[in-house]
């Protein structure tokens, strides 16, 4: 049999409905994958194989035994950790919580062993979700497949590596702001950040809790969307979550049809400050779409010019107070000062040194955007351009069925190149911002490479609030187009990984 | 912590105008917690009541208690307030040990019921219309133990514990308007406003409303200025008062005391202070400036709170009559004493016999019973009296059998014995064990005859009017019948024979 690994999750569904392989063949030979290359692209923080054989065995010995199972049972996964598992540490990228091995599982992780689905294992990801590259990982970065020397994109850039590089089929991420389509961007991956409730957040540990949200991450549609259809649905611990079903994921991305749909393109999101290898491959897809009977209209929304500044207010002021819980008292690192420790020296040194640069910037940041002097024209003006913004989508939506926009203006940059440079980094969101704060669904598709440096590109779609299925039925569809333009898919392009 | 100079009251009353506003936290007794499925329980062991929402684990997320909400909205309705459309939460930031997430779920700009008023009787019967301004929704903390140290505070203390089975429990919070004129029985007002909280919301049964217990608490808001000053003093907020008696105590101490501080040119310091009891005093605890920066924000883990207008109607009548409406009309019906009705008000017994009133017995047998016997057997066995095992309807039995002359005092008192004892209803007793009192006129003219001897000079005195000679011949009967004979009959056989 060729290698497991390379096939995609819908095939090992099947080979596995039909007895063709067994989970525990499927998993170890995952394991096996990321004892060759996992070291290279350190995609996790933390792997379980055993109880993942385990939780495969048992799959096993009920199919056998000719139990009813779930649909995706014994296909094994990775998830981001900064989701809760009782089985395994979950440190969300932060020495704050080294060896935290939570009381509670995450709803999503529940789901996932309700499933039947082994765990692989934790992916990195930077500090509690701050950044775009894990380089904020307190326990070093992750490395892009494509290039070693490359960032895998942030925050999810675990999930995405992990994927791109075949130690699972796929992953569960995180996107508050991009941070599970940028990466997806980067490493030639799909990864859709559902609409806002979509999927339950219980368990997730918050960066912002207006703005997170749990998605999947794959090497293709239709994976993404069989994973959807496991992890969405009405919470009662979250009383965000969404109480209405927004139907089947799988069904929409087996439609392959684009015909009669209107594309938004998004004046704003184009053009300057766009690498010219992204926008032509963005060009190009629009040209496809068009071909396949789908009408191409442009549309503006002047009000995402304030986006990042709205979300650099809005996203460090919930997780200033996030991560106020973080006080050594009940969980976590705790660290006893020198002299006389009163509970105000231990919190202060507990934080001082469990929690790196990026989140002391945004918990200074958001502390003073909530600060009542300051609170009118930091926190609340960002609420405001969050309703403008919500407003230009709602126009938008008018003329169009799904918008489209590169996912990010550049391919994956070099680590360390942009690390001393928060706001450079920050910039790479500016695609991907506009729909957290307006809680709609947006997915990155693999949109071939870039003409000056060969690095994956991605193209972002966007769909109204609950109609997460027509990214699933556009997404699909012109993740066809592109196998029929470059003859294979787009993961397939990517260079063999050292094997040691 | 030195006893600080005192006016004396007559003086500080001439010179100032005393404000007063209350602010009173009732502590709900619904089953769960405010935002878990926590039991919310008094007196178990110490974190036992615990669950990753409400010790703030990372990842948990809080979903509202909707009977919380009912209650809620039962107080306000009580208190005649308006009920808000749509209520959010919001987080009110602190660091602090015994607050697991660091911030405090609360009500801030929103609260659920507003503009309300509530009349309230002061002993000299004076009335005075207070009004609300807020009821809000929040969440206790939990409880801290200091050890070590001679205070029990936090200073000095070696270490201290921390219980969270009270986080999380549901509060709402009444504040007051400012209350002007009250004068002299400012102290007595604010004791009687709290006692009328606490009696609605028992009457509601939405709180335990045990002060001892915490379950009502009240902060008492003192200002002075000079009469005629139309700005309004520097108040203080004096703490931990946990009895109706310190309310009005700590009120006047803090009149006597700021009303010192000003006339000597001084200024009041805008702080918390500590009601001590024990002394008699308030202490200066923190200072508390308008410029405390809790960083409140709106809580994006909850969706607003919106009942329906239908919702609060039904629950509008759902509201029991209004205590001190009660307490009038059932002055009026039973006709005591001012003595008598005070009396059985501050024993808690109106339940008691207005039930047994209901049941057919006169109110003057039913106050002799429930306050006499019955409270001396609840209070030996350290019991409420409701919690006796009798209820208000075999209590008007028991009447009902002395009014037909079935039984006399006495035997009643035994009868009662035997009720408590589980042995049936005051008549079963009756009749199975035959305790009924010997009516029979034949046995008794014959015991009446043999107390008498023949004594002539007994009869001639009863003759004449002098009442006294009867008793020792009717007690004389009374005990050779064992108890068992009528004692009025006895009289009036007596006297007809004197007659004769």
């Amino acid at each position: 049999m060729t290698d497991l690994t390379r096939k995609s999750a819908s095939e090992l569904v099947d080979l596995l409905a039909s007895k063709q392989v067994s989970s525990v063949e499927v998993t170890q030979a995952h394991i096996d994958r990321t004892n060759a290359v996992g070291g290279a692209v350190h995609s996790y923080l933390h792997v379980s194989p055993e109880s993942a054989l385990a939780t495969a065995a048992e799959i096993d010995r009920k199919r056998a035994a000719g139990e009813a199972l779930h649909p995706l049972a014994g296909l094994p996964i990775a998830v981001k950790d900064n989701l809760t598992t009782t089985d395994a540490p979950t440190t969300s990228g932060s020495k704050i919580l080294e060896g935290w091995i939570p009381q509670y599982d995450a709803t999503v992780v529940a789901k996932l062993r309700a499933a039947g689905m082994p765990i692989l294992g934790k992916t990195n990801l930077d500090e509690f979700a701050m950044g775009s590259s894990t380089e904020f990982s307190a326990f070093g970065p992750s490395r892009n497949p494509w290039d070693l020397d490359r960032i895998p994109g942030g925050s999810g850039g675990g999930s995405s590596s992990v994927v791109a590089s075949f130690q699972a089929p796929i992953a569960i991420g995180s996107d508050t702001g991009g941070s599970i389509r940028f990466p997806a961007a980067v490493t030639g991956t799909v990864g859709t950040k559902p609409t806002y409730g979509a999927v339950s957040r219980y368990g997730l540990i918050a960066l912002a809790s207006s703005l997170d949200q749990i998605g999947p991450v794959s090497r293709n549609v239709l994976d993404a969307a069989l994973l959807q259809d496991v992890i969405a649905g009405y919470d009662k611990h979250d009383s965000t979550s969404l109480p209405e079903s927004l139907g089947s994921m799988v069904e929409a991305a087996k439609k392959l049809d684009v015909k009669g749909m209107r594309i938004g393109v998004i004046k704003e999101l184009t053009g300057a400050g766009f690498q010219p290898g992204v926008q032509a491959r963005f060009n190009e897809s629009l040209a496809l779409l068009q071909a396949a009977g789908a009408e191409i209209v442009e549309v503006s929304c002047p009000s995402f010019e304030y986006a990042i500044a709205a979300y650099y207010l809005i996203l460090p002021a919930e997780a200033s107070s996030n991560l106020a819980k973080f006080d050594s008292v009940r969980f976590g690192l705790r660290v006893t000062p020198e002299g006389n420790p009163t509970i105000e020296r231990v919190m202060a040194a507990t934080r001082e040194a469990g929690f790196g640069p990026e989140v002391k910037r945004r918990i200074i940041l958001g502390t003073y955007a909530l600060s009542s002097g300051a609170y009118d024209n930091y926190y609340g003006a960002a609420q405001k351009v969050r309703t403008l913004i919500q407003r230009d989508f709602d126009a938008a939506f008018a003329k169009a069925d799904v918008l489209v926009s590169p996912t990010a203006p550049t391919t994956a940059f070099k680590l360390g190149e942009k690390l001393e440079d928060p706001l450079a980094m920050y910039l790479n969101d500016i695609a991907t911002i506009p729909a957290n704060l307006a809680g709609i669904p947006g997915m990155s598709i693999p949109n071939g490479l870039a003409e000056e440096d060969g690095l994956p590109v991605g193209i972002q779609l966007l769909a109204p609030a609950r109609e997460d299925a027509r990214l699933y039925q556009v997404g699909a569809a012109l993740e066809k187009m592109h196998e029929e333009v470059w003859g294979k898919r787009m993961i397939d392009f990517a260079p063999e990984l050292e094997v040691k | 912590m030195a006893k600080e100079e005192l006016m004396n009251y007559e003086q500080a009353l001439a010179q100032f105008e005393v404000v007063i506003g209350l602010e009173v936290h009732v502590e709900l007794n619904t089953n769960t917690k405010m935002f878990c499925g926590c039991k919310n329980e008094f007196g178990n062991e110490p974190n036992t009541n615990v669950c990753p929402i409400c010790i703030g684990l990372p990842g948990s997320l809080p979903a509202v208690n909707k009977r919380a909400i009912e209650s809620s909205i039962r107080i306000g309705l009580a208190l005649g307030c308006e009920i808000a459309p749509t209520g959010r939460f919001s987080r009110k930031q602190y660091f602090y040990p015994d607050l697991a997430k660091n911030f405090q779920t609360s009500q801030y700009d929103e609260p659920i019921a507003f503009e309300g008023a509530l009349e309230v009787e002061v002993p000299s019967g004076n009335k005075f219309n207070v009004l609300i301004e807020r009821a809000h929704m929040e969440e206790d903390a939990g409880k801290l133990t200091h050890v070590g140290g001679s205070t029990g505070r936090i200073q000095g203390a070696e270490y201290s514990l921390v219980d969270y089975n009270r986080a999380g429990v549901p509060l709402v919070e009444i504040v007051t308007k400012p209350v002007f004129g009250a004068g002299a029985e400012a102290p007595e007002l604010a004791a009687a406003y709290v006692r009328s909280i606490r009696d609605i919301v028992r009457a509601l049964d939405v709180s335990d409303a045990r002060m001892e217990r915490g379950n009502v608490r009240c902060d008492a808001n003192v200002s002075l200025r000079l009469h005629g000053a139309e700005k309004l003093g520097t108040r203080t907020e004096t703490k931990n008062v946990n009895s109706l008696r310190s309310i009005e105590r700590a009120v006047r101490y803090e009149i006597q005391r700021q009303a010192a501080i000003l006339a000597k040119g001084g200024s009041i310091l805008q702080e918390t202070r500590h009601w001590h009891e024990d002394r008699g005093i308030t202490s200066s605890g923190r200072p508390k400036s308008d410029a405390d920066d809790y960083r409140y924000f709106p809580e994006p883990d909850l969706v607003p709170v919106q009942p329906s207008r239908e919702w609060i109607e039904e629950l509008r009548a759902t509201l029991p009559e209004n205590p001190a409406e009660r307490r009038k009309r059932l002055a009026a019906d039973w006709g005591f004493s001012e003595l008598e009705f005070r009396d059985v008000v501050n024993a808690g017994l109106l339940d008691q016999i207005e039930e047994t009133v209901a049941a057919g017995a006169k109110p003057q047998a039913a106050r002799k019973w429930w306050g006499g016997e019955l409270s001396r057997i609840a209070n030996d066995e350290s019991k409420d009296v409701a919690e006796l095992a009798i209820t208000p309807a075999q209590v008007a039995e028991l009447a009902g059998l002395i009014d037909a002359g079935k039984i006399n005092d006495r035997l009643a008192r035994e009868v009662l014995g035997f009720v408590l004892a589980g042995e049936g209803s005051p008549a079963e007793i009756v009749a199975a064990r035959g305790l009924e009192v010997v009516s029979d006129d034949g046995a008794l003219i014959a015991a009446i005859d043999a107390a008498l001897a023949g004594q002539q000079d007994v009869l001639d005195a009863i003759r004449e009017g002098r009442m006294q000679a009867a008793g020792a011949v009717i007690g004389a009967v009374m005990k050779a019948m064992k108890g068992s004979a009528d004692a009025a009959r006895v009289r009036e056989l007596l006297i007809a024979k004197a007659n004769a």
